[in-house]
C-alpha cells in the first residue's frame, strides 16, 4: 500500500493546517502538490513567470518542508511556478534553497526541467513526431520559433526518475497534474487504473469532498484500487463527490489521456466505506503504442494599453452602442493618419455585454455603463500613443454635433494604463519521445546549510 | 416559462485546458435528470455558442443526474478576442436557456 498525501490543490491556496497535521500523523509515504496548470492564461508561461506572490509562495513552501522534515518523506511539486517553464522552477529552487539556510536543514534536491529546445521541436516537426490534438491551431516552424516558451508535461516516467535519485525535495517544471501522485505508488506496483484514476480524483486537493477549503487529503494505492480519505474535521469524501470529479476541466468524463496511455473510469465503482471515506475499483489504465508527451506553448501577441471611463448619464446609456462606434471610427482613422505601425483598438461595454459579447441575447443596461477601451499594437509605445488618442473621445466625445461638449468620469489619471505585452497560447500537441526521458532534464542539488 | 437554472442544482462552465470549455449541469435528481435530459436539444445548445452541432460533446450521466456539454473555446483561452479567462460565464448561457 502506499499513502499519498495531498496538502491542497496547489501551492498557494492554502489549506486547513489542523487537516494537513492529522495528514502526517496518518504516516504518508510521500507528500505531493501542484504548482500551476494554464488555468490562469497564457501570461505566465509566456514570460515563464508565477501568478503567486513570492512572500504567499515561500511561507507555504516553508510550512511544507517543515511538514516533510517531521515525516521524514519525499515532499514533491509538480509544475512548478504556475507554468513549469525552466525560469519558474529556478524561482522555486531559489525559494527553497533560502528557507533551507534559513531552517539550517541539509537536504537533496533533485530538479526536473520540462522547457523545450525550440530547434529540437522544429525537427521533430519535420519527421513528423507532433501531432495536433482536436481543436489544436495550425503550427510550422516559424510559429514554434515565435514561442518565448515551451513545456512538455511530464507523465509518471520522468518523476520516478527524479524520485529514484532518493532526493528529499523534488521540483518540477511542467507535469501532468495527475503523475506526481501517480508516480511512486505505479513503481510500487499499484493496481495502475487505479493509481492514475486515484490521481485525478486527488489532483485539486479537496475540490472532491464536500468541504473544498479544508485542503488536505490522503489517498491510499494498493493492487485492486484506491481509497480517498479527507483530512479536514468536517470533510467528507462520498461516492457523488469523488465520480463527479472526473467531470471537472475534463473535456471527457470517462477518458483520460497521459504520456503512455489513457485512464477508463466507466467500469469503476464507488463505494462509502464510512460516511467520509470512499473506495473506488475497476477503473483501468490502457497503454498506448506510442510515447508522447502533451505540448503548451506561449508566444508574444503584441502589446496592450487599457483605458477605463464610466457614463452614467441615462441619454448616453441608451446610445451607447452607436457612441462606441462612432469612437472607434473617429479614433482609429486620426491614429492612423498621425502613427506607423499596425493598432487595433476595441471598445467593450461592461454593464451590458463584456463578458460574452455577441452570445448574449439577454444584455440589459443599467444605470450606468463601463467603457473599456482596449489598444492592442505592435510595440508597447504605439498602444500608448493610440490609448492616448483615445481618451479624449472617452471623456469628450458628444452624441451629435448639435450639443454641448460632455464629460464622463475617469477613475484614474492617467486613464491608460499599459498592461506590456501580451501572449496566446498556440500549442494544442504531442511530441512523440523514443525515451521518456528524452525531452527533459533532471539534476540533483545537495543543499548544505 | 421555466429556465434551466430554475431546476438544476448547479451550472457550471470551466476551461478543459485552453482550448476547450465544458459545461456541467448538476440536475440533483433522476426526475430532473430525466426531464432536463430530454428537454435539451444539443441543436439548441450549439446555436446558443453560434457553432456546429457536430462539433459539440455531450454526456448524459445518470448515474451523477449530470448532463455535460464540452466544445472548443469560442475563443482560445486569452487571446485578444477571447473575454472571459476561466470560461466560467458560459454556464449563464445555458442557465437562461429555457427547458
Amino acid at each position: 500500500m502506499v499513502k499519498v498525501l495531498i496538502p491542497s490543490g496547489a501551492l498557494g491556496l492554502g489549506y486547513d493546517r489542523a487537516a494537513l497535521a492529522r495528514g502526517i500523523a496518518a504516516k504518508p509515504d510521500i507528500i505531493a502538490i501542484d504548482g500551476g496548470s494554464t488555468d490562469s492564461g497564457p501570461h505566465y508561461l509566456g514570460t515563464g513567470t508565477s501568478k503567486y506572490s513570492r512572500n504567499s509562495t515561500k511561507a507555504e513552501w516553508a510550512e511544507l518542508m517543515e511538514a516533510r522534515a517531521q515525516a521524514g518523506v519525499p515532499l514533491i511539486i509538480g509544475t512548478a511556478g504556475t507554468c513549469g517553464a525552466d525560469t519558474a522552477v529556478d524561482w522555486l529552487v531559489e525559494i527553497t534553497r533560502e528557507i533551507a539556510a534559513e531552517r539550517g536543514e541539509s537536504l537533496k534536491l533533485a530538479v526536473l526541467k520540462s522547457g523545450q529546445d525550440i530547434e529540437a521541436l522544429v525537427h521533430a516537426l519535420g519527421a513528423g513526431r507532433i501531432t495536433d490534438l482536436p481543436a489544436a491551431p495550425e503550427i510550422s516552424a516559424s510559429v514554434l520559433r515565435d514561442c518565448t516558451n515551451v513545456v512538455a508535461l511530464a507523465g509518471a516516467e520522468q518523476i520516478q526518475a527524479a524520485l529514484d535519485t532518493g532526493a528529499d525535495i523534488v521540483i518540477a517544471g511542467r507535469t501532468t497534474d495527475t503523475a506526481i501522485l501517480s508516480a511512486l505508488p505505479l513503481a510500487r506496483g499499484c493496481h495502475a487504473g487505479g493509481v492514475w484514476h486515484g490521481a485525478k480524483i486527488g489532483e485539486c486537493g479537496a475540490l472532491a469532498t464536500t468541504s473544498p477549503n479544508s485542503g488536505t487529503i490522503l489517498i491510499e494505492f494498493d493492487e485492486t484500487g484506491f481509497t480517498m480519505t479527507p483530512m479536514g474535521a468536517d470533510a467528507r469524501a462520498t461516492p457523488h463527490t469523488v465520480s463527479a470529479h472526473m467531470l471537472y476541466e475534463n473535456s471527457d468524463p470517462y477518458i483520460l489521456y497521459e504520456p503512455g496511455g489513457h485512464l477508463d473510469v466507466r467500469g469503476a465503482t464507488y463505494t462509502a466505506l464510512d460516511d467520509r471515506t470512499v473506495r473506488v475499483e475497476g477503473s483501468k489504465w490502457v497503454v498506448s503504442d506510442r510515447y508522447t508527451v502533451k505540448l503548451e506553448g506561449a508566444r508574444q501577441a503584441g502589446f496592450q494599453t487599457v483605458s477605463l471611463a464610466l457614463v452614467r448619464d441615462a441619454r448616453y446609456v441608451e446610445h451607447i452602442n452607436a457612441w462606441c462606434a462612432d469612437i472607434v471610427e473617429k479614433c482609429a482613422a486620426k491614429a492612423q493618419a498621425r502613427v506607423d505601425g499596425q493598432f487595433g483598438i476595441e471598445l467593450r461595454i461592461i454593464g451590458q455585454n463584456a463578458t460574452l459579447g455577441e452570445l448574449d441575447s439577454q444584455a440589459v443596461a443599467g444605470t450606468e455603463l463601463g467603457v473599456m477601451g482596449i489598444v492592442t499594437a505592435e510595440t508597447e509605445a504605439l498602444s500608448r500613443e493610440v490609448a492616448k488618442m483615445l481618451n479624449p473621445y472617452l471623456l469628450h466625445h458628444p452624441l451629435t454635433e448639435q450639443e454641448e461638449m460632455p464629460t464622463f468620469a475617469f477613475p484614474f489619471s492617467p486613464p491608460e494604463m499599459p498592461r506590456g505585452a501580451i501572449y496566446e497560447f498556440c500549442l494544442n500537441h504531442v511530441l512523440e519521445l523514443d525515451d521518456p526521458m528524452q525531452a527533459f532534464r533532471l539534476s540533483v542539488e545537495e543543499i548544505k546549510p | 416559462m421555466t429556465r434551466l437554472v430554475d431546476v438544476a442544482v448547479k451550472i457550471r462552465s470551466k476551461n478543459a485546458g485552453p482550448f476547450w470549455l465544458t459545461v456541467d449541469i448538476f440536475c440533483g435528481s433522476a426526475e430532473v435528470f430525466d426531464r432536463v435530459s430530454a428537454a435539451l436539444k444539443s441543436d439548441e445548445v450549439a446555436k446558443l455558442f453560434q457553432m456546429q452541432t457536430e462539433n459539440l460533446k455531450r454526456f448524459d450521466i445518470a448515474d451523477l443526474y449530470v448532463v455535460k456539454f464540452s466544445l472548443p473555446r469560442p475563443q482560445i483561452q486569452g487571446v485578444r478576442a477571447d473575454r472571459d479567462m476561466h470560461g466560467a460565464s458560459f454556464a449563464n448561457l445555458l442557465a437562461e436557456l429555457v427547458v
